[in-house]
């Protein structure tokens, strides 16, 4: 059957083009590839090849013709023993179309299912998933509970998994012979051997797109950043490659690996070392982001981020690493990604925070209890997926909310939290929601304006009792 | 400037005789790469192929030659030129091509597109958007082989535009370092979008571009499949015997642009004619082929048709299957 070229689209927003030239005349023999026309668009000239062999039968748009419509048959090309007569019996229609210009398949498709059928409501995008995080595990009465710093909980965390699964690995700048540029992998060389335990190059992007792709071929990396900011050198993997091939793949290739370190503040090292990430890495789908603020949430969620079929983002702090909290003395202490912590329970106001922002959220609270005001704090400890429905529980139960967070406000998780609370909890409010954040300056040197540019304890008492009308 | 005649390395202009069965095996997978590609070109034309869309055509001698050194477990990942990678490890055409047109048969169920399709099956690693992230990736790849200390390699290509990219020097440097297995493809077919190579490269024989890191390279003629056989079996070698990873620059040529919307002002049509003229992959096995009269031309004919018919029912299968259901829209975020 002779075949039809048609007029092809350039791009997918290409609708009609120019027939520029003939470079085939009919009864030419054409081969696959070649070049038989150049047609024109408003952007660029280009080449029209043939995909099929044989011979130009006939040319149906001739040459210089404007706006031929992308579909259009612009000639007919004969195969092997196929003569001219076959196109006068079949082709008589189209050419006539052709003439016309006619509009583009797809168009003429969807007018044909007007007339049979009312045109199709536009589809609907089906309601996002709600998260169902499981609660804490119990803790049985009579647990010793053991004091000991986040960064020795840390450590603890990574080894038990370690024991427990051959596939688990730690690599990162300085992690295995200098014992980690924070101590927080002590002693894992010794324990694990080098094999295990590796030091690489100072190469962040490189190195966290090897261990991406150790865990698309199932390996179940630890990935220590010195510093979160020194991930942003690497956030092209993190982000293009680790979250999106499970879906870019339809489900068939994920990437189970975890991505380390401390993140915002610390203390005097300015702009280009005090970043907060939460918000960036929240803001991704196909991420999980961790941030506790405990020594016990961290060892309970370092140890399930690891287990997690997902690439999770566990952003720890440099000065809580130093930080000591009680932590249960189990076996195998793993608690729920997704599940927020009630860290003080009250009635008056929720404290909304995560990771260091807590540190000023519960003084407050101490100190607005004095004032007699009884402030709720939640701990987030997971900011994506977010526990909502504690963030909302609690606001209907105090009507006002203020959120803490060392980021900056613009598009900040305190952003996000207000947006939520007034999504799901707009006739509970008794006030707006406030938020106190960082400044919106790259952190300053001077100890007095990066006191300034951190949000402080004074602060978020002013916040909560504004929004109690104190 | 004949591509076999850039080739410098003598061990890479040398190459050994395929059998009966290599030839046809090589041909027949060459000519359905190119046969799927044209196909692509034309479905993209008619709109049923959306977004970017980048072909293989020219370039078929590449995949499949470095296909024939792998063994089971071994793993593949490149680019965004990727659709003859995925036919060269064994991916059906069908599900390629309903990829392609966004359908829920599609390797991704219509959610990655051209230029993000895997398959564990077939130790397909993608299809990668982002130019050169594929390098980092299938280093990892082999780390992962090192780790559990098996005997695969992982085959990483990447063009002579990603060459020039930083993370691919990371890369470098991490797998001699730790000596992993890799090969590291580098498929230069002289352009990187519409910049030739000496308009973008202070070295253009990048076979040398892991000198600093002590990783050994090899120029290649590409355009010849039983070249690149035997470069690549040195390469497989060099890497089992675990010696660390190996750079083989393929010289090849895209006779189509570097995507659809493609002006096409930066190269002479007598270039790209000379070069599928001269040098094209399938004309010379098959002309191979006749000359040792491994194959009359009627048997070739019937091949053709073969392929012609399993790229059209390809194309038939693409263009009916269904879109994804809406229900697929939260689907695969998370696992």
């Amino acid at each position: 059957m002779p075949t039809e070229v048609l007029m092809p689209a350039l791009s997918p927003t290409m609708e009609k083009g120019n027939l520029a030239k003939w470079l085939k005349k009919e009864g030419d023999t054409i081969k696959s590839g070649d070049v038989i026309a150049e047609i024109e668009t408003d952007k660029a000239t280009m080449e029209v090849e043939a995909a099929d062999e044989g011979t130009l039968g006939k040319i149906l748009v001739p040459e210089g013709t404007a706006d031929v419509a992308v579909n259009t048959p612009i000639a007919v090309i004969l195969g092997e023993g196929e003569d001219k007569a076959a196109i006068k019996a079949t082709k008589p229609a189209q050419q006539q179309k052709a003439a016309e210009s006619a509009p583009p398949a797809k168009a003429q498709r969807q007018d044909a299912k007007t007339q049979e059928a009312p045109a199709p409501k536009p589809a609907k995008a089906p309601d996002a998933p709600t998260p169902q995080p499981a609660s804490d595990p119990d803790i049985p009465e009579g647990t010793e509970m053991v004091t000991m710093t986040m960064r020795e909980a840390l450590r603890d965390a990574m080894a038990e998994e370690m024991r427990r699964d051959k596939d688990v690995f730690v690599m990162g700048e300085e992690v295995a012979e200098y014992q980690g540029a924070y101590k927080v992998t002590q002693g894992l060389l010794q324990e694990f051997g080098a094999a295990r335990v590796i030091d690489t190059p100072i190469t962040e992007h490189g190195f966290a797109g090897l261990g991406i792709g150790a865990a698309l071929a199932g390996l179940k990396p630890v990935v220590e950043f010195m510093t979160f900011n020194f991930a942003m050198q690497a956030m092209d993997q993190l982000i293009n490659s680790a979250a999106k091939t499970l879906y870019m793949s339809g489900g068939q290739m994920g990437c189970q690996i975890v991505f380390r370190g401390p993140n915002g503040a610390a203390a005097r090292v300015a702009a280009q070392h005090s970043q907060d990430y939460s918000a960036w890495y929240s803001h991704v789908p196909g991420l999980k982001v961790i941030a506790p603020s405990t020594a016990a949430d961290a060892k309970g969620l370092l140890k399930a981020a690891i287990r997690d079929l997902n690439p999770v983002i566990f952003l720890e702090n440099e000065i809580l690493y130093g930080h000591s909290s009680p932590v249960p003395k189990l076996d195998d202490f793993v608690l729920p990604i997704g599940k927020a912590r009630i860290a003080r329970a009250g009635n008056d106001v929720t404290i909304i925070s995560w990771s260091m922002g807590m540190s000023y959220a519960l003084k407050a609270a101490e100190e607005l209890a004095n004032d007699g005001i009884d402030a709720e704090v939640i701990d987030l400890r997971t900011l994506k997926p977010m526990d909502t429905d504690s963030i909302i529980a609690s606001v209907q139960k105090t009507g006002r909310a203020v959120t803490v967070e060392e980021g900056w406000q613009q598009s900040g998780v305190g952003a996000e939290v207000a947006a939520r609370i007034m999504e799901r909890a707009f006739d509970y409010l008794d006030a707006p929601v406030a938020r106190v954040s960082g400044k919106d300056v790259p952190m300053p040197y001077a100890a007095n304006l990066e006191k300034l540019a951190l949000p402080s304890v004074a602060e978020v008492v002013e916040a909560a009792k504004a929004v109690c009308y104190r | 400037m004949a591509v076999a005649q850039k080739v410098q390395s003598a061990d890479a202009r040398s190459v050994a005789d395929f059998s009966k069965e290599q030839e046809l095996s090589a041909y027949r997978t060459m000519l359905t790469i190119r046969r799927f590609e044209e196909k692509a070109g034309q479905m993209y034309g008619m709109g049923l192929i959306g977004g970017f869309c980048h072909l293989y055509i020219g370039q078929e001698a590449v995949v499949v030659g470095m296909q024939m050194v792998l063994i089971e477990g071994d793993q593949v990942i490149t680019g965004y030129r990727d659709h003859g990678h995925m036919i060269a490890t064994g991916m059906d055409p069908k599900g390629v091509m309903a990829e392609l047109t966004g359908r829920a048969h599609g390797y991704s169920k219509g959610k990655g597109g051209s230029m993000h399709m895997f398959s564990v099956e077939k130790g397909f690693y993608g299809g990668h958007g982002i130019v050169a992230a594929q390098a980092p990736l299938g280093t990892g790849l082999a780390f992962a082989n090192r780790y559990r200390g098996n005997k695969n390699l992982s085959l990483t290509y990447f063009g002579d535009g990603a060459a020039n990219q930083g993370q691919v020097y990371e890369s470098f440097n991490m797998a001699e370092l730790w000596k992993l297995p890799v090969i590291y493809v580098i498929e230069n077919n002289r352009y990187a979008m519409g910049t030739s190579i000496t308009r973008s490269s202070a070295e253009v024989n990048l076979s040398r571009r892991g000198l600093s890191f002590n990783i050994p390279g090899d120029q290649v003629d590409g355009m010849d499949v039983r070249a690149v056989k035997v470069a690549g079996e040195k390469a497989a070698e060099w890497c089992r015997s675990g010696k660390g990873p190996y750079i083989l620059e393929m010289l090849t040529y895209r006779y189509r642009g570097h995507s659809m919307s493609d002006p096409a002002k930066y190269r002479t049509r007598e270039e790209v004619d000379e070069v599928r003229t001269h040098h094209d992959p399938i004309d010379m096995a098959r002309q191979r082929i006749l000359d040792k009269k491994f194959a009359s031309e009627d048997a070739l004919k019937k091949i053709d048709g073969e392929v012609r018919d399993l790229i059209n029912q390809a194309a038939e299968f693409a263009t009916h299957d269904p879109e994804p259901d809406v229900s697929e829209l939260y689907t695969d975020v998370y696992r």
